[in-house]
């Protein structure tokens, strides 16, 4: 595919990952064959057929309004790479 | 540059309001909604995202959208999915939020907005999904950005409108309109500086005759109506400019700098998305049949303006006093309490009683920064104080007077009673003054005779000094006139 290039650029930019060179190289014909893929099923003729979003037929599952107590401050924060006692803790992002 | 320039332009608004729904729990999962709450208290497996956690739709964000729906005329859609809405950024745990795509709930409706007493605009609305809201990021308390997840997952309904906007008043009107609405639903609190209430604004201008519109610019961080109608009135002066002087708008994001007062746009690279949306596989389809809209519009409480032509029928108020007292809820459940209260039933005192409402409790709530339930005064106080001037015991001097007393919690006729303020209006009593005081000044009499009137007001005024000031003014009038003529 010719503009695989700037399909991977495009999608690991919305990832915010980044990749060296070494491993474009690897990832690009990788990726090629997914689009390859994705683009032999865009050619099966749709037309009238309604998508089918759900495996399953349930329909309207929900619950009521009500408050459940569940994690602590501290369990919540657990597993966080950073974290102060309240706060998760990112890299400064810029607005 | 030349005013006139500016008025070759028209302006051409949308809108997209984002409301924080009133559950007690998330959109999809049990955590409380409670505002102000410390850092991260409240979340759950869910709320962060952990693997292997699954969503469950609160029935009451549906209830509530539905309502939303019906109070602006939309059609209430069938058959809905929700979707993946996919974006990176740290407030959004899962990586997307779950909102809804091609199968908003509400659609098609619209708002009319009152543009002065007699003419109306239909603002049309062409959407209104549900959606959740993000976590908040706190940039400058740390070296690293801290997050706080207890928004996360939030409910929102957010109401896109047409592009039928033509001024920054017509915003004003339509999202004065929408908040009034939302809270007497009592689904929103309507609380712009909690973010409760959030306003987006697409912004374009064309010149005047032409359909076609021109190229917008989205205006976000917009925290009061205020500021909406500012950087809607900035907006469009400068895309103005920017196209008479030869150049040409860009689709950006811009953010309005309440600082500065100006719009700025924001970086590219922050705006470079990609949504990808696609059905959410965690969630079923929600089918909302007929039976589920019937309930909720027989449980819906009376809108803004229906109320507000209910009280020009029912009370025979003007319209202006209609949409004062209507403006705020509590203050019209405090008039209509008050009517209540009215011995004398009459017309009369439907409007007397709004003026007292509109001058003196809005006065109060105004001083005193507060609620009208937080009042002292109380609709039996009121009531109180406009039966005492229609039946004639006081004049409305002696209830402005007492006003000061009233406000502290006192009730006026206990005032009245204690302090002996009762108007005379016993007729006999005011006849034997009448004739005292003419029989003491014939020659007054006689200038009245040969023509002079003015000579009434000194009877009248001499009638009143023996009396106290408690005479009935305007039965000593009639009783002057009756033994001078």
């Amino acid at each position: 595919m010719e503009n695989t290039k700037e399909i991977i650029e495009h999608i690991s930019n919305l990832a915010h990952l980044e990749f060296d060179d070494e491993e474009l190289k690897a990832i690009t014909p990788q990726f090629s064959k997914i689009l390859d893929y994705i683009d032999e099923l865009s050619k099966i003729d749709l037309e009238g057929v309604e998508p089918m979003t759900h495996v399953l037929e349930d329909v309207n599952v929900m619950r009521d309004d009500i408050v459940k107590e569940s994690i602590t401050v501290k369990e919540a924060l657990k597993n966080a790479p950073k974290h102060n006692d309240i706060f998760f803790k990112v890299p400064k992002v810029f607005d | 540059m030349n005013e006139e320039i500016y008025e070759k332009y028209e302006p051409v608004i949308g809108l997209e309001i984002h409301a924080q729904l009133l559950t007690e729990s998330k959109a999809f999962s049990s955590s409380s909604t409670k505002f102000g709450a410390s850092p991260n208290t409240n979340t759950d497996p869910i709320t962060l995202a952990h693997p292997g956690t699954l969503p469950v739709l609160n029935r009451k964000v549906v209830d509530y959208a539905i309502m939303m729906g019906l109070a602006t005329n939309c059609k209430i859609r069938e058959k809905n999915l929700f979707a993946r809405k996919n974006y990176f950024y740290q407030d959004l745990p899962k990586g997307y939020q779950i909102s809804q795509d091609k199968t908003p709930i509400c659609y098609e409706g619209y708002l009319e907005i009152e543009l002065d007493e007699t003419n109306t605009k239909r603002i049309g609305i062409t959407r209104i999904h549900m959606e959740e809201d993000s976590g908040k990021s706190i940039h400058d308390l740390d070296i690293d950005t801290l997050v706080d997840f207890n928004r996360a997952g939030v409910a929102l309904i957010e109401i896109v409108s047409e592009p039928d906007i033509r001024s920054s008043n017509e915003a004003y009107l339509y999202l004065t309109q929408l908040k009034q609405i939302l809270v007497y639903l009592g689904i929103n609190t309507g609380n712009m500086e909690e973010g409760a209430l959030r306003v987006d604004a697409n912004v374009s201008v064309r010149p005047i005759g032409r359909e076609k519109f021109g190229t917008r610019t989205e205006i976000k961080n917009l925290n009061s109506f205020r500021n909406v109608e500012k950087a809607i009135d900035y907006e469009v002066k400068r895309q103005i400019e920017l196209i008479e002087n030869g150049g040409e708008v860009r689709q950006v994001t811009m953010q309005w700098d309440g600082n500065a007062n100006k719009t700025k746009e924001m970086r590219t690279k922050e705006m470079s998305h990609d949504y990808r949306y696609f059905p959410e596989p965690d969630l079923p389809p929600l089918l909302v049949g007929v039976d589920w809209v019937e309930k909720v519009k027989s449980a819906m409480p009376e809108l803004p303006l229906t109320r507000k032509n209910r009280f020009v029928d029912q009370y025979e108020i003007p319209s202006y006093d209609a949409g004062v007292l209507i403006a705020d809820k509590e203050i019209a459940d405090f008039y209509e309490e008050t009517i209540k209260k009215l011995e004398d039933k009459s017309t009369a005192n439907n409007k007397l009683v709004s003026n007292w409402v509109m001058t003196e409790v809005m006065r109060l709530i105004q001083d005193r920064d507060t609620t009208v339930t937080d009042l002292k005064v109380s609709p039996e106080h009121i009531a109180e104080i406009v039966d005492l001037i229609s039946s004639g015991a006081i004049s409305n001097k002696i209830a402005k007077d007492i006003f000061s007393e009233v406000e502290l919690g006192k009730s006026p006729k206990s005032i009245v009673e204690e302090r002996g303020l009762e108007q005379v209006s016993d007729t006999s009593l005011i006849d034997d003054l009448v004739k005292e005081v003419i029989s003491a000044n014939p020659d007054s009499v006689e200038k009245f005779k040969s023509g002079n009137a003015k000579v009434k007001g000194f009877f009248v005024g001499q009638i009143m000094k023996k009396s106290k000031g408690k005479a009935n003014p305007q039965l000593v009038s009639d009783i002057v006139d009756k033994y001078l003529n």
